[in-house]
């Protein structure tokens, strides 16, 4: 199967269950978790389930397109389920087996994995699915979000992409996937792989980039002051962004690093809070809909 | 009396393998302590556990509680009694209170008072009308790391999907975050289907048809059946590391061992590198050949039968090639980065914040280090190989390899000081220094990697005293108490008779010159000596030494450590010979009066008045010098027990507390010397001869 029916097939069997499709979100960002379908709307008590493909840039894992297993960017499939199912797991279960993969012939285990990501002050618990060995799946139950308590509690479930589709082809070289009849990961993705890698690693201007953090923190203050969290929180992706290619460059010390995280994660707890209140505020229409219905 | 089998199960989502075997145990202590708490009886409590699910199995649990009698206290007599012998209002208020009459009222006395007493028959309730309290047994379970899902306000391990619970072929109603209990229980996730429990008695085998091996133990010990057969089949050896096993074994429900290779150029890699690969990432077993070497092969215990194994050995073989790829890279990488740029890396690596870089920790254990073997006066080769081993012993901190596998911290040191042409003792010395990494590692074997060893462990202890950060109770996120332990081991092993007292003064003086220190240099000091007094009594009750020897070493306080040591199993071997209570008396005796000098001054032999004096003086100058020259526990001690007689003889004839205030002063310092001698041995005083 390539990676375009892969793709279709995880739609379907997601729309299925109710999930909104939603197309990847236009802002640069290091997973699909810090897609605002995800980091925000797991916030707060509102129902949402959604699925998307993220392409998702890590600019330390550049390597010129020469690794046969590491990519600045790679793709996503997310699923963010609100509250989580009580049959969560078997609904992820029938998704491989919409891929084709049938449980009986292969190694199929959850393994424990706790996710943090201290930058964005989240936490959560959960499992990475072993598929014969291969790490397939990260499966999480949110447990806090930008440092606030998630009530309900969302579960997200993260596909690699790549990693899927090289034990689904069979490929050893990821650049030799295929992504469509005819078009390979490297058709697509080669030259942008080689150029990103040498932006990050050789061309890249640290000061330009320095200077970019400060502006694009500034602004995301100044929006989240105005009570505007989505315009904030597109420039607290920004930053992030910047950080990472920052960081992959070297040009952050270990000292510092730790600066910058605290001041990304001072940004996605003011932006989660805000959200929160600004959800307050509309009285979170979703619930209140959602209500509605059940009372019908 | 009929009985039942009582069983409970609870159904999880996978729970994380670390915590099976401890929740399982709680699990059982809890409902055991139950039924001993309600009295009421059975005969054996099984335990089951699996990733999903934890179970307990009681067989031939009573129908009914034991009827029990339950004593009550009233009032004093004399209060429970009126003037005219009839029962007071009291004394009728407290048997209404407790649904009797006071007919039923007897005396028993309390602390020389008599008071109104009564029994109270409590009649045994039906056991299935006590059974729904199990539910607080499950929701009573503790765990290193809870969670909540969906709208639930529970923290638990993970999302419960089921419940368990009967007795006999009744089901005990109780619910939890919306499961309510019932009969039904869900075999292997692909092989198993959802099924009714026929009773509690069919457990273990039902689950089995339904590819689920509950019994932890049988589990494992078919692994390790499977293993064997594929190394007999193969003419391997497969060397198990029990903690691995343990872990796989809870990470499957059905276990199949199964083998698959990878290519044999990746063993060109290190052999540490390729077995933690294979270990800490994928949970596979390494392969040796009998001749012990490593062979292109590992073993995976699949969740699941015998079908298609072709086809998961294939997958496996896939991700690990791509995980020793990495390794292979990493190695390249490696191997192009010089020991200098490594180190000066190191200044942008922040140990800890109020601590600073591994840059400038590594500098003071260098300095700690020189101090210490020039003390120790080592050879001067090994003193140069100490000087290089703490200068770049954190090199490979920053190297690939460690950064991807931080448990080959020192390993990988080792190796890459060797390819980048390092001595051999450095090389070693560097792997050595984090000994003993664990409870159950041995200590440095080479001069150097003890010296250094030492030196990287007291700088960590002594600058995390000094900002404060001090191991209380469980606290000891530093693992100060092991590196202690460490420290100490390593100065018995080598024999090194210097003073621990000595080592944490210059170790907290190089931390005082860095600017570290938020207390005290004296306060610290002071917190640190007690802290590797406990280290020190902790390891002396670990040997078997009586309390109050133990006490009497360490008073002698924290110099020589091999010679505590020793002198503690001296005492504790003497202790019961004829004898030892006089010596131990007499010698006392001298600690005890010596407490009384105020300030020890110059013995004036003029002052003498009796021979007795004379001839202890004589006695003392003797053992003073061969203590001065050295002499072993067993010696000194004979040496102080030889004193016994004159000890005695001045006691006999010598009042220490003469009126005379020049011959007194004298006495006492005849005393205070005398009893400083014997303290060098142990503090007498604090042993108990009864």
């Amino acid at each position: 199967m390539n990676i375009q029916n892969m793709i279709l097939t995880l739609q379907k069997h997601w729309s299925e269950q109710g999930c909104i499709l939603m197309q990847a979100y236009d802002v640069e960002k290091g997973a699909g978790t810090m897609s605002p379908y995800t980091f925000l709307r797991a916030i707060g008590p509102e129902p949402w389930n959604v699925a998307y493909v993220e392409p998702s840039r890590r600019p330390a894992d550049g390597r010129y397109g020469e690794n046969p297993n590491r990519l600045y960017q790679h793709h996503q499939f997310q699923v963010i389920m609100k509250p989580s199912p009580d049959n969560i797991q078997e609904l992820y279960l029938d998704s491989l087996k919409a891929l084709g993969i049938n449980p009986l012939e292969h190694d199929i285990r959850f393994v424990e994995d706790n996710w943090e990501n201290p930058s964005l002050g989240c936490a959560g618990l959960g499992w990475e699915v072993w598929l014969d060995g291969m790490e397939i799946t990260q499966f999480t139950y949110f447990q806090q979000v930008g440092g606030l308590e998630c009530k309900p509690v969302s579960v997200e479930i993260t596909y690699g992409i790549e990693r899927l589709a090289s034990y689904i082809q069979d490929k050893e070289n990821v650049f030799e996937l295929e992504w469509t009849d005819g078009f390979t990961v490297r058709d697509i993705f080669g030259q942008p792989e080689f150029e990103h890698s040498k932006y990050t690693f050789e061309t890249s201007d640290p000061d330009m980039l320095f200077n970019l953090f400060s502006i694009y923190e500034k602004e995301a203050h100044r929006q989240m002051e105005a009570g505007l969290v989505h315009p904030a929180y597109d420039y607290v992706l920004k930053c992030s962004h910047v950080f990472n290619i920052l960081d992959a460059r070297g040009a952050i010390s270990v000292t510092e690093r730790t600066g910058y995280i605290g001041r990304c994660r001072n940004l996605a707890r003011k932006v989660a809070k805000t959200f929160y209140e600004e959800r307050e505020k509309l009285g979170f229409p979703i619930l209140e809909r959602k209500e509605k219905l059940g009372h019908e | 009396m009929s009985k039942r089998n009582l069983l409970l199960e609870i159904g999880l989502e996978e729970l994380p393998a670390r915590f099976i075997n401890d929740s399982i145990n709680q699990l059982a202590d809890k409902v055991g302590a139950w039924f001993s708490n309600k009295k009421i009886e059975y005969s054996e409590l099984k335990m089951y556990s699996t990733p999903r699910r934890l179970a307990v199995l009681v067989t031939d649990v009573a129908e009914r509680q034991e009827d029990s009698h339950e004593e009550a206290k009233g009032p004093a007599k004399k209060i429970a009694l009126a003037a005219d012998g009839t029962w007071s209002k009291a004394a009728q208020g407290f048997t209404r209170g407790q649904g009797m009459t006071v007919e039923d009222i007897y005396f028993k006395e309390i602390n020389g008072v008599e008071y109104a007493h009564v029994k109270k028959f409590i009649e045994g309730q039906d056991t299935a009308n006590l059974l729904p309290e199990m539910q607080s047994m499950i929701t009573g379970l503790t765990f290193p790391k809870n969670m909540r899902w969906a709208n639930e306000e529970l923290r638990y391990v993970r999302p419960i999907k089921w419940l368990i619970a009967m007795f006999g072929n009744d089901v005990i109603p109780f619910s939890i975050t919306g499961v309510e209990t019932g009969n039904q229980t869900r075999g292997h996730r692909f092989l198993g289907t959802e099924f009714v429990l026929s009773s509690p008695d069919n457990y273990e085998e039902e689950l089995l048809n339904q590819y689920i091996i509950a019994d932890a133990d049988k589990r494992k010990k078919a692994i390790q059946t499977q293993l064997e057969n594929i190394e007999q089949e193969n003419d391997w050896v497969i060397p198990v590391d029990e903690e691995l096993l343990d872990e796989v074994t809870n990470l499957v429900e059905y276990p199949t061992a199964l083998y698959g290779r990878f290519e044999e150029e990746f063993l060109e890699i290190p052999e540490e590198v390729l077995i933690t690969s294979m270990k800490e990432h994928q949970r596979y077993f390494p392969v040796k050949s009998k001749d012990g070497e490593l062979l292109p092969y590992f073993v995976t215990v699949r969740n699941g039968d015998h079908q298609h194994l072709e086809k998961v050995s294939r997958g496996n073989e896939k991700v690990l090639r791509a995980r020793l790829a990495d390794a292979a890279f990493f190695y390249k990488e490696d191997q192009k980065l010089a020991i200098d740029d490594a180190l000066a890396k190191l200044k942008n690596i922040v140990y800890h914040e109020d601590i600073g870089t591994v840059a400038e920790k590594s500098s003071r254990v260098r300095m700690l280090a020189n101090l210490i073997s020039e003390r120790l006066e080592l050879d001067k080769e090994t003193q140069t190989a100490v000087d290089r081993t703490a200068e770049i012993s954190k090199f490979d901190l920053v190297t690939q390899m460690v950064y991807e596998f931080p448990e080959l911290q020192g390993i990988m040191g080792e190796k890459y000081a060797m390819q980048k042409g390092e001595t051999p003792a450095v090389a070693k010395a560097i792997n050595e220094h984090y000994m003993p990494r664990n409870a159950e590692d041995g200590t440095a074997d080479s001069d150097a990697g003890a010296v250094v060893a030492i030196s990287e462990k007291l700088d960590t202890i002594c600058s995390f005293f000094a900002i404060g950060v001090i191991p209380s109770g469980s606290q000891d996120p530093y693992a100060l108490r092991r590196q202690a332990t460490g420290i100490v081991q390593t100065l018995v092993n080598k024999k090194w008779s210097i003073s621990l007292e000595l080592l944490i003064g210059l170790s907290l003086n190089l931390i005082t010159e860095a600017g570290i220190l938020k207390r005290t240099n004296e306060e610290t000091f002071q917190d640190l000596s007690h802290f590797f007094g406990l280290r020190m009594k902790h390891l002396l009750q670990e040997q078997g030494i009586r309390y109050d020897l133990i006490d009497a070493t360490l008073g002698s306080g924290l110099r020589d450590i091999p010679g505590l040591l020793d002198k503690a199993r001296v005492l504790q071997e003497k202790k019961d010979e004829d004898g030892f209570k006089e010596s131990i008396e007499a010698l006392s005796r001298v600690l005890n009066i010596a407490s009384k000098a105020e300030v020890v001054g110059d013995i004036n032999e003029d002052l003498f008045e009796n021979e007795q004096e004379k001839l202890l003086y004589r006695k003392f100058l003797d053992a003073a010098k061969q203590e001065e020259e050295g002499i072993a526990a067993e010696a000194f001690y004979q040496l102080l027990e030889s004193l016994k007689g004159e000890i005695n003889n001045y006691f006999e004839h010598t009042m220490v507390m003469a009126d005379k205030l020049d011959v007194r002063e004298n006495r006492l310092n005849q005393m205070a010397m005398l009893a400083s001698l014997i303290t060098k041995f142990a503090k007498v005083n604090d042993i108990n001869v009864k």
